[in-house]
């Protein structure tokens, strides 16, 4: 059983995942209180943004500045699909989200595999500034920048009348988290991540060994986008409004920072990373009015901790939080084994990604 | 057994005194005259009320003031004796004037701040985004800082109430000033939006009182997003009119915004009247934004010198008015870093209005209770310049405004009467013949 699970990556994963989804269903319906449910919710989603963005950049090192656009992508999908047909099934609205945006996200991918490093990041850029803008120029389809409603989905009944809304999407943003790091989570490992990475390493290298870098390349690019198409669909659910101020570059920068935070090129690193997205602001926004600090003062307390927080994060762990608790736990086990052998030599230490 | 007894003796006393207490509280609630919890954020001794502000970010300049101001009357009010005895606590937080965070800041103040109601939440775009989640949990939604006609809808938001005139009141009587007084020049219009309800229903009240007036109106307007990208075009938008030939420029803009629409004319060689909606127009506001290099140098603050605006509350420079000198009085002692302009006249004039509808609401205020208290409220004092509207058919508040220009020194001097009128498209304007109230004796409204 242990050999069988050391050898399959798949039944390994599968029972992971099966059992954190076991532990978050319980925590939702049993544990969280309503607010703690609408911040695991969006947690889930920065989470599924981020891993796409992490397979991007981090696995595949195409740098984007422009994700924040694609979950836009995401989010309109579902909005306008819903201003349409307002009884749409969730799962279908999901899919088409998830499928518009991998469309969206090949066609950037098979222009941006063109460019490199800082010129890539140009044009991802352009595309979150420009992105935005749009909205208020076809109004009617997409309500301008008042943006469009979005009704909550409403609980089945077999659930009975005290399961909330706040619960059932907190459920439904959990699964969807839980099967994209489970699918991506197989995908790095496998074949398709090892090209990533060689991609990403050396292009020369990947090319002499047949890999073909720009398919690759584009392929990365429709995998991040999709996963931001399904987180951009469950925000539209999530804010109840899609509106383009949801949706500015502020947006794609946090989510370049939680990965960075986190940890580049780590699933984990995306979690820790969406989590800090979350809960940052959730601990720090009552200051203003509750410190007897003048309001000019008081008002920018929240915005320099987030920075004191970013600062100290990049110092602190310059390979991420994941790659920070990665290391503290290898130090840790360094000890042990040595206290335990005596002073046996260990062996180096194999560099990180 | 002797210790058996005595301990029996000690619990029957203890029950009976126990008893005794909570049938005490129990008639202490039914003739009114002890304080309970009696809804989500009241306690016996205080009362939490919520609001999203933008503190930082594109609407931060001047409105940032507006939280802390009403905050500073509340402490006022705490430090002379509360309400019914309860403090008010007031917790406000930052949105940033971005929809997407005031979805989520309410959440907060809802499900962990757990507040009694929300209070001026400001903002068209962003408190559009919660106004429907509020209603369905029966949150009172108290005093939207925004002139959206949208918060008059009893059918759909019964528990929202605007406070300010709505942008189509006071577009209708800016209209009717500029028909009377500008009526061979070209109008035209600099707006939020496309498909900013501030943008449109301000247009639409200027545009229902020029009808059929004869005037030469431009009425394709120039729009700007609220946003740092939106700040690089407000000169190309300036310069489209410009290009047109317009003459009076009809601004529906929040300060920031009238203030590069205002610099930019000037830097066009631009001499355009401009005619501003109030919640754009606060003189103070708009020199600190000019004079304090916020535009990326010092401007002159003589850049505002001649525009049109309107106002519903006291001007702020008439010394004589006895609601300017109580407030200023409050702000000196319980916001002394705050300075003495329209988002803090309106900030503390909002916090007075709700402290007369907590008083109304009964010695144990609830949910229902308080809004019930708005509807039938026939309150004679207020600092507003008109009466308000609320019924259970009308969730508007202030139903009229006063004409003012800015002069060279940032002075505010009134044009003429106060006009009402209301938001249908042939409401006829009519002038307002009540006379205005005093503040009470002790800064805190009566019953």
């Amino acid at each position: 059983m242990t050999t069988a699970l050391r050898r399959s990556t798949l039944a390994r994963h599968g029972l992971f995942f099966l059992a954190l989804a076991i532990v978050l269903l319980l925590l939702t319906s049993f544990v969280f209180d309503p607010y703690t449910n609408y911040n695991v919710t969006g947690v889930a989603i920065y989470a599924i943004s981020a891993a796409g963005l992490t397979v991007l950049t981090g696995i595949n090192g195409q740098v984007s500045l422009g994700h924040g656009a694609m979950m836009m992508i995401g989010a309109y999908t579902t909005s306008v699909l819903l201003t349409w047909h307002a009884d749409l099934p969730l799962i279908l609205v999901l899919v088409a989200s998830i499928a518009i945006t991998g469309v969206a996200g090949a066609i950037v991918g098979i222009a941006g595999a063109r460019l490199r490093g800082p010129y890539l990041a140009g044009a991802t850029l352009a595309l979150a500034v420009a992105l935005p803008q749009v909205p208020s120029h076809f109004a009617s389809i997409f309500g301008g920048n008042q943006g469009l409603s979005v009704p909550t989905p409403a609980p089945p009944a077999f659930l009975g009348t005290s399961f909330t809304s706040v619960q059932w999407l907190a459920w439904i943003a959990l699964a969807a988290g839980v099967v994209t790091f489970f699918v991506l989570a197989n995908l790095v490992r496998g074949a398709t991540g090892r090209r990533f990475r060689m991609v990403r390493d050396n292009e020369i290298a990947a090319r002499l060994a047949g890999v073909d870098v720009a398919r690759t390349q584009v392929l990365a690019f429709v995998i991040s986008a999709a996963c931001a198409g399904l987180a951009g669909s469950l925000f539209a659910y999530w804010v109840t409004v899609t509106s383009p101020s949801g949706f500015t570059l502020n947006l794609s920068l946090s989510l370049l920072t939680a990965i960075v935070i986190g940890g580049l090129g780590s699933l984990s690193g995306a979690v820790l990373g969406s989590f800090i997205l979350v809960y940052l602001p959730v601990w720090t926004s009552g200051f203003a009015s509750s410190l007897n600090l003048s309001s000019n003062v008081a008002n920018n307390v929240p915005l320099a901790i987030y920075g004191i927080v970013l600062i100290a994060a990049i110092l602190l762990f310059p390979r991420g939080v994941a790659g920070g608790v990665a290391s503290i736990v290898r130090g840790v086990t360094r000890m042990v084994r040595t206290s335990r052998r005596g002073a046996l030599p260990t062996a180096p230490e194999a560099p990180s990604p | 057994m002797r210790p058996e007894i005595s301990r029996s003796r000690t619990w029957a006393v203890i029950a009976a005194g126990g008893m005794a207490a909570l049938l005490s509280a129990a008639c202490g609630s039914a003739s009114g005259t002890t304080n309970a919890a009696s809804a989500p954020g009241i306690t016996a001794t205080s009362v939490t009320i919520g609001s999203t502000q933008p503190l930082t970010g594109p609407a931060a300049p001047g409105y940032s003031e507006i939280a802390p101001a009403a905050n500073a009357y509340f402490k006022y009010v705490n430090a002379h004796g509360g309400v019914n005895g309860r403090k008010i606590n007031y917790t406000y937080l930052d949105d940033q004037y971005n929809p997407t965070s005031t979805a989520t800041q309410t959440r907060k103040l809802v499900l962990q701040d757990n507040v009694f109601a929300m209070f001026q939440a400001l903002g068209t775009p962003t408190h559009l985004s919660v106004v429907s989640y509020l209603n369905s949990n029966h949150v009172p939604d108290l005093f939207v800082a925004s002139g959206c006609n949208c918060w008059n809808n009893t059918s759909q938001y019964p528990d929202t109430f605007g406070w300010q005139p709505n942008y189509t009141i006071e577009g209708k009587i800016l209209g009717q000033y500029i028909a009377q007084n500008f009526a061979t020049k070209k109008v035209g219009f600099f707006l939020q939006g496309p498909n900013d309800e501030f943008g449109t229903d301000g247009f639409t009240g200027v545009m229902d009182a020029l009808q059929g007036k004869g005037l030469n109106v431009d009425s394709t307007p120039a729009y700007y997003t609220p946003t740092a990208a939106g700040a690089m075009a407000v000169a190309a938008a300036i310069a489209s009119l410009q290009a047109q030939g317009v003459q009076v420029i009809v601004s529906f803009s929040v300060p920031l915004f009238t203030a590069i629409a205002e610099a930019s004319a000037a830097g066009l060689r631009y001499a355009a009247k401009f005619v501003v909606s109030n919640v754009g127009s606060d003189p103070p506001t708009l020199t600190a934004i000019l004079t304090g290099g916020a535009l990326g140098k010092a401007l002159p603050a003589g850049l505002i010198a001649g525009t049109i605006s309107d106002t519903y509350l006291p001007v702020l420079t008439d010394a004589s008015n006895p609601w300017v000198t109580f407030f200023q009085s409050v702000k000196a002692q319980y916001a002394p870093s705050l300075p003495w302009d329209g988002n803090v006249e309106y900030g503390m004039s909002e916090a007075y209005t709700f402290v007369q509808a907590l008083k109304a609401a009964g010695q144990n205020p609830t949910r229902a209770s308080i809004v019930a208290a708005v509807e039938n409220s026939h309150w004679a004092d207020g600092p507003g310049l008109t009466p308000y509207a609320y019924s259970s058919s009308d969730h508007n508040g202030f139903t009229g405004v006063q004409m003012v220009t800015v002069g060279a020194d940032g002075t505010v001097t009134t044009l003429g009467p106060v006009e009402t009128t209301d938001d249908t498209a042939t409401g006829p304007i009519t002038t307002f013949s009540g006379s205005a109230s005093s503040p009470p004796a002790n800064g805190i409204p009566s019953d």
